[in-house]
């Protein structure tokens, strides 16, 4: 345990080290240099403003991972429990999942109009389906040696579901989860980024537009410390949910 | 004895078949069987592969309804319904991961509401039964694949059973550690009293563990020849040395040789030996 925390020590100092050659390299024009960055992040969650924005962000980001998550499960669960469903399903969820959201964006537009719920349903349609397709493939990889074990403890459908069947498929459902978060926070923020008059995604959009290097990476800087952060609580859930599995 | 029948399980004209799917044509899987099992032995099922072992075993317990013919348990018929008094043990690892032993031993139990204070005993003397009890609090990925059967095990006895049905059990285990748990097995059931029947491939644990061993023809699975061991009681692993168990294990294998053959050909793998 000590040596991996080492590890991740090692492997930050590295990416700092390669940030800063890579600014020396290219120059303030194109880049700002760790230390820059670093200080105007902390200035940045001292200044109001940017809570104002970080506020629209995580509040739309937080109704729409509720609408991904509930949504991809029950999704998920109806589509491993009905065999034939979950085949005719499958492709059609795959495909869903990998084409580019973003060609959507005029239609989520015509719907939603400008504002947070364009910005929802742009999170919701990212986060949706990668949750839909763990969930689904969680309950269908559940051993079938568990269905055996429940039919002859005489166990009824709904104990079977809730006492085996539930807690077998949750390490993965909570996989599906941490990757359908992380794609909401995508979604949410790309929708920022096109129509939006708040949220942190625009402001990362204003920054491009007056092209200041510093604020861009700084915003990027603090998103991406955001996200890793979520992603690891998740992680470390799901390691402890599989007990060494 | 008791004053209960002799006969636990019978068999009578017991058919299974498959309905085919999509096309397929049906498969007939077993029988028609005649089985009677009495109450307090070890029977074991040999055969080959692919010839519904693990079918009869569904058939036995009630998981499965037979396509005809009757199942009865303790003088009552059974239809698709698991009967009290009846365990099971897979060849598949079958603990749940999410639980440490003790609470994987404590499930069924607790399942039927019984109170903390009997949990408490009833899992203590399982897991020392098993060998378990310093591992209590581990979880079944910290396991061996013989300690997690054996979880396996002790969460089927602590229900107490009258009935031990075991799906090539130590079919994923070392042959040292099946030779080990063979003894085990027989502890077991002379200690619990209870009825056990044994599904396997394995002839020599066939040999060594069972007062009676049926053996299975290529399918559809029907009964062949039944071979009563006439070990005394108090047996363990070292009858292996025993001039009987060689005779006993030529005569399965006897009797087996010609239906393995015909098992593989069906599979479509061809053989030099078609005497």
């Amino acid at each position: 345990m000590k040596s991996a925390r080492f590890d991740y020590l090692l492997f930050a100092a590295g990416l700092l080290l390669l940030w800063q050659l890579i600014y020396w390299a290219v120059g303030a024009e194109v880049l700002s240099s760790p230390l820059d960055t670093i200080a105007r992040a902390v200035e940045l969650l001292r200044a109001p403003e940017f809570w104002v924005h970080a506020r629209a962000t995580t509040s739309a980001f937080a109704v729409a991972s509720v609408i991904s998550i509930a949504g991809g499960i029950v999704l998920g669960l109806w589509l491993g429990l009905r065999r034939f469903a979950g085949d005719v399903a499958s492709p059609i969820l795959g495909s869903l999942y990998s084409i580019p959201k973003i060609t959507l964006y005029p239609l989520i537009l015509l719907a939603f109009g400008l504002g947070v719920s364009a910005k929802i349903a742009f999170g919701v349609i990212h986060g949706i389906f990668p949750v839909a397709i763990f969930t689904m493939n969680a309950v269908r990889n559940v051993a079938p040696v568990y269905h055996r074990t429940a039919h002859v403890m005489r166990l009824s459908p709904v104990a079977t579901a809730a006492t085996i069947m539930a807690p077998a498929a949750f390490p993965e459902i909570l996989a599906g989860i941490r990757v359908g978060i992380a794609l909401t926070l995508l979604g949410t923020l790309i929708g920022e980024l096109f129509a939006s008059t708040s949220g942190v995604g625009f402001a990362l959009v204003r920054a491009m537009g007056i092209h200041n290097v510093t604020d861009i990476l700084a915003l990027t800087l603090l998103i991406f410390i955001f996200a890793g952060s979520i992603n690891v609580s998740l992680q470390i859930i799901e390691r402890w949910m599989r007990h060494g599995r | 004895m008791d004053d209960r029948a002799a006969t636990q399980i019978s068999l009578r004209g017991v058919t299974k078949v498959f309905l085919g799917h999509e096309g397929h044509p049906d498969v007939h899987a077993l029988g028609p069987i005649d089985l009677d099992v009495t109450r307090g032995e070890f029977f074991t099922v040999v055969g080959p592969s692919g010839c519904g072992k693990s079918t009869l075993l569904d058939l036995l317990s009630g998981m499965t309804a037979a396509t005809a013919g009757t199942v009865t348990f303790d003088g009552k018929a059974l239809s698709g319904t698991v009967p009290t008094g009846i365990g099971a043990v897979f060849q598949q690892d079958a603990s749940f991961f999410w639980l440490n032993v003790f609470d994987n031993v404590a499930f069924g139990l607790r399942r039927r509401g019984a109170p903390r204070a009997e949990v408490e005993a009833r899992v203590k003397k399982a897991l020392a039964f098993m060998g378990l009890t310093g591992f209590a609090k581990a979880y079944p990925a910290q396991l061996s694949g013989g300690m997690r059967q054996r979880v396996c095990i002790a969460r089927t006895l602590v229900l107490e059973p009258e009935v031990l049905l075991l799906d090539e059990p130590f079919g994923a285990l070392d042959q040292q550690t099946r030779l080990l748990m063979g003894d085990e097995l027989l502890r077991i059931w002379r200690e619990t009293g209870a009825t056990v029947v044994l599904i396997t491939h394995a002839l020599d644990e066939a040999a060594m563990l069972s007062d009676r061993v049926g053996v299975i023809s290529a399918r559809p699975g029907r009964f062949i020849d039944i071979v009563a061991t006439g070990w005394p009681r108090t047996r363990d692993s070292r009858i292996v040395s025993d001039a009987k168990f060689g005779a006993i294990t030529a005569r399965l294998w006897e009797k087996l040789r010609g239906e393995s053959i015909r098992s593989l050909e069906a599979a479509g793998i061809p053989t030099d030996n078609n005497k």
